[in-house]
């Protein structure tokens, strides 16, 4: 995990469901850049076309709410976002991304789309529109999976 | 200090002394995954290069099989595959298997005290049999697979407690919405939610499941109910191995407690976009096109007998497809020994084998463009069972068929 993360945030709205982020329908692959390319199609068709790497997700409360499809969290990584920010995460949600090595902060912030945004994690600092956002560190047991960058090399490194 | 149910399991399993808040790398007794979630377990266990952990492993594959299209059956050859090849024996495949929670139940894995994990969010259904059983996700499956444990957060408990006699018509599935109208579908996330009282020991297994199943809609990570004598009845048919019965201490710390009161539970329909979005059957008449019955909710044996009760000698409205879909084989195999089927095919209902199918919008009943749905099923998020103009409503399987008997959301008593 990068220390330090800049890029143009994407708001979203609250009960991001699974569904949502990537419908049941295009689950017959786990091929992220296939997967991406129907981000939130319902919702905003053009969404995921607008999207670069390194862009930042901002959402509500309960984001990834639904299935336990990790497809969700592939979705989001084969768009290249490399942290997504919400007031609250659905249980599986989370697990799957930081099982997956993909940052999540749970925090609410005021922003539109488009805005520009410097993340911390060292000091756990998000700058955005001249304001500022301080976050709660992960416990150090989520930390050693992000940093080992998912779970696969931390039980590897740390022979469960 | 006293444990709840869950931190006992938890402790147990991790071989340590923990409570609510911490995190354990636990002993998992099953790790189960489907079609969907399945491949990607196998890639990530074959990624790590250990042995499988043979007897812990079950595969099930239900969301799209029988294969609607040439990618699914790529992604269930993979399942598969990996079962033959690795000589694991609880592979339940088509003729055999059905949705992979009822089988989990059914084939006698879940069991008092057990830690199971699934790669699918319903697993918190096992509650039901006082098992502590969670939903994973695929990668954490696969991992699993090769070192047979895997970290967990020990959840806090919300302790529900239902007392009283519930009225007439009220089933499992009111319940479970009348909670969900409480917590919100947020309101239990990361808990386990521990359900007790008197309406609850009148309640049968097979409603307690439904129950534990829609825990799921409002955040929970696991459900669990005490083990009683219908519990122990439905595990001496079907249970493997041995067992632990584990039970709350008196003195144990609720993250908080509900209570209700069975008079006040009445039989409901979820009224889209969101299984917490409750409201009194008596005041939802909406037309509709379909109307489905079956899942990992109420796809039961009983489910089915209730359907079949209702629609017995009748017809449904000719606007209507009516969709039963029993939630196993073994559910297929006793509803055709009992004629029901003959009774649901007579009423002009579409009887299938088991399949997820369309609960998920996948297959064999997509909804398409403004098509409203009910269902015996848990979700009825914008665009579940397809098109995303369709809108879903959820009820009991009494409900659903007295509503395709009347071409709208209907009570049995109409009939
Ligand atoms: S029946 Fe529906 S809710 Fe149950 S496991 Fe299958 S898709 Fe999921």
């Amino acid at each position: 995990m990068n220390d330090r993360i800049t890029g143009n945030v994407w708001v979203l709205g609250d009960d991001i469901d699974t569904d949502q982020i990537i419908p049941a329908r295009y689950l017959v692959t786990s091929d992220e850049k296939e997967l991406a390319k129907h981000f939130m199609e319902y919702t905003d068709p053009e969404l995921a076309g607008k999207i670069k790497p390194g862009d930042v997700i901002i959402a509500g409360k309960n984001f990834g709410s639904g299935s336990s499809r990790e497809h969700a969290v592939l979705t989001i990584k084969g768009l290249g976002i490399s942290c997504v920010i919400a007031e609250s995460f659905a249980r599986i949600f989370f697990r799957n991304a930081i099982n997956l090595g993909m940052p999540l902060i749970e925090a609410k912030i005021n922003a539109n789309s488009g805005d520009k945004i410097s993340i911390d994690f060292n000091d756990s600092v998000i700058l955005i529109n001249n304001k500022k956002y301080t976050f709660k560190k992960y416990p150090d047991f989520l930390k050693n999976i992000i940093n080992a960058g998912g779970l696969i090399n931390y039980v590897r490194e740390y022979k469960w | 200090m006293g444990k709840t149910a869950v931190e006992k399991v938890f402790s147990k399993k991790s071989h340590t002394d923990s409570y609510a808040g911490d995190y354990v790398v636990a002993d998992v007794d099953y790790v189960m995954v489907n079609d969907i979630t399945g491949p990607i377990a196998v890639d990530a266990f074959n990624s790590i290069g250990n042995a499988p952990v043979r007897d812990k492993i079950v595969i099930i594959p239900d969301h799209f099989v029988p294969p609607k299209d040439i990618k699914s059956a790529i992604q269930y050859r993979k399942v598969k595959d990996f079962a033959l090849n690795n000589g694991i024996e609880n592979f339940f495949d088509i003729g055999n298997g059905g949705v992979c929670h009822q089988v989990m139940m059914e084939k006698g894995f879940a069991a008092p005290g057990r830690l199971i994990a699934g790669a699918d969010s319903h697993t918190n259904t096992y509650g039901a049999l006082s098992s502590i059983s969670v939903g994973i996700g695929s990668t954490e499956a696969g991992v699993i697979f090769a070192t047979g444990k895997m970290w967990f957060k020990v959840p806090e408990t919300i302790k529900i407690n239902i007392n009283g006699k519930l009225k007439k018509g009220v089933e499992g599935k009111d319940v479970a919405l009348k909670v969900l109208s409480i917590t919100g579908h947020d309101g239990a996330t990361y808990k386990c939610m521990e359900f007790s009282g008197t309406a609850i020991s009148s309640l049968p297994v097979n409603e307690r499941m439904t129950i534990a199943n829609m825990t799921t809609e409002a955040g929970a990570k696991c459900s669990f109910f005490d083990t009683d004598d219908k519990t122990i009845e439905y595990l001496n048919k079907r249970v493997r191995g041995d067992y632990e019965i584990v039970k709350s201490d008196a003195d144990a710390h609720y993250e908080s407690i509900i209570n209700i009161d069975a008079d006040d539970i009445e039989p409901s329909v979820a009224v889209p976009n969101s299984p917490a979005n409750v409201k009194p059957l008596s005041e939802v008449r909406v037309e509709i096109d379909q109307a489905y019955i079956g899942s990992c909710t109420n796809g039961r044996i009983e489910d089915i007998r209730k359907a079949a009760e209702i629609l017995k000698g009748r017809k449904i409205n000719k606007r209507v497809r009516l969709m039963v879909v029993p939630a196993s084989q073994e559910v297929y195999n006793q509803a055709l020994r009992e004629g029901l089927i003959d009774i649901i095919v007579n009423a002009g209902g579409y009887f299938s084998g088991t399949t997820c199918g369309a609960c998920l919008g996948g297959y064999m009943g997509v909804l398409g463009p403004g098509e409203v749905c009910i269902s015996s099923t848990n979700r009825n998020f914008i665009g579940r069972m397809g098109d995303k103009t369709s809108k879903v409503y959820l009820a009991n399987p009494s409900v659903v068929a007295a509503s395709a008997i009347l071409g709208r959301i209907a009570s049995p008593e109409e009939i």
